[in-house]
């Protein structure tokens, strides 16, 4: 149990972050102090984002410079590299990553994916479908190994989805494609686009609120709620007397 | 590749590269007619799309060439086609109607950054509505939401209220926002895709906590931003502080966009067969709609001020269209898009009413409505109209709202309900008529603030304003439109919803 709590434990930085920051948005009356409690909300969520793009033992999903040396020379050096990225971005992480990656590679050329089917039939066509993605265009064959082994790599961050299903997966996999896990492991770095996004909106929102403070401190001279709420006399439902105006 | 091919992101790329270009410009007339021509060239690529995606379906549209399930695709049905014309239709009203409203109650030296953001929210509206990936809707709401917040804190001008009415919509907005990210980061995690086609196709047969948890998320995330009833609270004086303008734009399309996204993600994303979705239905949707009819329809009565009473009034209609969706039929969802749509018309022209009546008497509160129909009788008119649509009365579009959600009630058996609708409807019947006898039955006031020998508003507002207030009898008689579209696509959305 205690070691389920410690194994996840940016899962519990992220709750905890997020619940701070969502106390001092509610609790504080100052609106500076509120608008970095929602940032700190904000924040969180990024760590949350960062955190289920991380693959363990995974590197920061940058191009390595021998990337396509090891792999054999029929890889189209930079073609080839690129696909092997965006294919893996799409595919490492996801809970159960396995039981969609043999779909997921044919489902690049089919433009729709396969319904997912229950783990174990997967698990039998797993290699017909590599095999079939090979066939079609052998970029592909070194993602769709990769992807297969990632989740044999990192067990404990499978949390979701039915854990045993999932393992037993994990390792029907793990076996298919040991070959694989020898190579260069990424992270999925399409959380880390999302979130550098999120930080704009972030940034934004966080400027837009304190220049508003900026502007409501010059209109009541002061940025406390109470205070405000004093100066308008806003009760809840309309305001009772229309002397501020 | 013809510039036709390119139709679908027109409505995003046309409005988003006007709107720097608006705030380039020298305060004054000129970016209001740059900011209504580009309202125009919008409105006109919707109704294209709309006519495109009628003859030939859904229209696919991949952003820089990325295949679907890896790059972002703007994906266009009926639905979304509907809500894109009835978001540029309002905005193609109320820019023009703007300048006058505007030229009295925003600073000159704002102008031109008035309309840059108006522009902007146009755009982040749209963009919400068109695109079909998940973190993207996320990104375009909270463009329109940046936009909408310093729209708003312009009214500071006039009330210096707006500028705390703005606060407390950014912190409000900003976590309903953030929480809709956590829903699609936890969606994100179970299936690994943020197209929302693909997220439907994963996300069937899941029904674990992951899951549950994201759509409890986007639930409540997307509630904050609709203002579903207990999350409201931001909207009253949102709207009651902001520019008449933008209070009529926001109230016609802001809400109606997040009911949108609301229904996409139920049904699109999710779909009917996604366990949880039932329990969300009967046991958050339905109750929390119908105390909103009722609870913020009463408030409305009380309230003094005309542009509170409206917001209100938003609240409690709000509540019709979540009734329509958790009644989890085709006819419940048809129901709530004809009232997306039909509300959007006549809140729209409610609040360029009470604009009208700001412009000549620089009030909102319901003394400056009194004997209003002797001054102002085109302005008096056209509230009297809208108003009546509000209610449901027969030969408004309004009417067909109420219509569509009765039959649809009683189709799904719960005969209660119809009658809860049909109850809340008199409830707003006390709050239209009160402002209603003060216009045609008060004398024109003698003394006092309002006192002021006025004559109608010009003519720059009468006309956008009565375009809205005869699509609100046209579309009231021409069934076919709003009904009949709605109809079909809350077919396709069904039928997308039950993964056939």
């Amino acid at each position: 149990m205690l070691e389920f709590i410690i194994d996840r434990y940016n899962y519990w930085i992220f709750i905890i972050l997020m619940m701070m920051g969502l106390y001092i948005v509610i609790s504080r009356g100052n609106l500076v102090k509120k608008i970095i409690g929602l940032n700190v909300f904000q924040t969180s969520v990024f760590i949350f984002y960062i955190s289920i793009g991380k693959v363990t033992g995974g590197t920061a999903p940058i191009l390595l410079g021998g990337y396509g040396g090891g792999h054999g020379d029929d890889h189209g050096a930079d073609h080839g590299a690129g696909h092997s990225v965006a294919d893996k971005a799409y595919d490492a992480d996801h809970g159960d990553g396995a039981s969609h990656a043999g779909e997921h590679g044919e489902s690049l050329h089919d433009g729709l994916g396969v319904n997912p089917v229950d783990v174990g039939s997967v698990a039998a066509s797993a290699t017909d479908d590599a095999d079939k993605v090979v066939n079609d265009l052998h970029h592909v064959n070194r993602p769709a190994n990769e992807t297969l082994s990632a989740p044999a790599d990192k067990p404990g961050f499978d949390t979701h989805k039915d854990p045993a299903d999932h393992a037993e997966a994990a390792v029907g996999y793990g076996a298919d494609s040991a070959h694989a896990v020898t190579e260069i492991l990424y992270s999925n770095p399409l959380p880390h686009v999302l979130i550098l996004t999120a930080i704009v909106v972030g940034v934004a929102t966080t400027s837009v609120g304190l220049a508003l403070a900026v502007r409501i401190r010059e209109a009541y001279g002061t940025i406390e709620e109470d205070e405000l709420e004093a100066d308008d006399n806003i009760a809840e439902f309309g305001s009772e007397t229309e002397a501020a105006k | 590749m013809s510039l036709l091919s390119q139709i679908p992101v027109l409505p995003i790329v046309i409005p988003l590269v006007a709107a720097p270009l608006a705030i380039l410009l020298p305060n004054g007339r000129a970016p209001w007619a740059w900011a209504t021509f580009v309202a125009w060239a919008t409105f006109a690529c919707c109704i294209a799309l709309l006519m495109s995606v009628l003859a030939n379906g859904t229209i696919s549209y991949e952003l820089g060439d990325w295949a679907p399930p890896l790059g972002i695709e703007y994906r266009i049905d009926l639905a979304n086609a509907i809500v894109l014309t009835l978001v540029s239709g309002i905005a193609s009203a109320v820019i023009p109607f703007a300048y006058e409203s505007v030229r009295q109650e925003v600073d000159l030296r704002q102008t031109s950054n008035f309309y840059g953001a108006l522009l902007i929210c146009m755009t982040g509206l749209l963009g919400v509505t068109i695109t079909g990936d998940a973190f993207n809707v996320f990104v375009f709401l909270e463009i329109s939401s940046l936009a909408t917040y310093g729209l708003i804190a312009l009214g500071a001008r006039a009330d210096r209220r707006a500028l705390t009415a703005s606060f407390n919509y950014l912190v409000m907005g900003t976590i309903g926002a953030t929480f809709f990210v956590i829903g699609v980061g936890l969606l994100y995690q179970a299936t690994g895709t943020l197209n929302m086609a693909d997220l439907h196709e994963r996300l069937s047969g899941q029904d674990n906590r992951v899951v549950q948890a994201g759509f409890a998320f986007i639930l409540v995330g997307v509630g904050l931003k609709l203002a579903m009833f207990p999350m409201h609270l931001w909207m009253p004086n949102a709207y009651a502080y902001a520019p008449s303008a933008v209070s009529a734009f926001i109230a016609a399309t802001a809400t109606k966009v997040a009911v949108y996204v609301l229904i996409r993600f139920l049904y699109t994303v999710f779909g009917l067969d996604f366990a949880f979705l039932q329990s969300a239905f009967t046991y958050v949707l339905l109750p929390l709609g119908v105390i909103g009819m009722f609870g913020a329809s009463i408030v409305a009565v009380f309230q003094d001020d005309v542009k509170r009473m409206l917001a209100y009034s938003s609240v409690g209609q709000i509540g019709y269209i979540l009734l329509g969706l958790s009644l989890g039929t085709q006819d419940g969802l048809a129901a709530s898009l004809v009232h997306v749509v039909n509300h959007g018309l006549m809140k729209g022209a409610l609040f360029m009413s009470v604009a009208c009546v700001v412009y000549r008497l620089g009030s909102h509160q319901s003394g400056a409505f009194e004997g209003l129909a002797r001054r102002m009788p085109f302005t008096a008119g056209a509230f009297i109209v809208a108003g009546l649509s509000l209610v449901g009365v027969p030969l408004t579009v309004g009417f067909i709202s109420k219509w569509y959600l009765l039959s649809a009630a009683f189709d799904s058996g719960n005969a209660w309900i119809a009658f809860l609708i049909v109850a809340s409807s008199l409830v707003a019947v006390v709050y239209v008529g009160r402002i209603i006898e003060l216009m045609l039955l008060r004398p024109v006031p003698e003394t006092g603030p309002y006192s002021d020998n006025v004559k109608d508003a010009p003519l720059s507002m009468l006309i956008p304003m009565w375009v809205l207030v005869i699509a609100n009898v046209y579309f009231g008689l021409r069934i076919d439109f709003t009904g009949g579209l709605a109809e079909k696509a809350a077919a396709a959305l069904t039928m997308a919803g039950a993964g056939s």
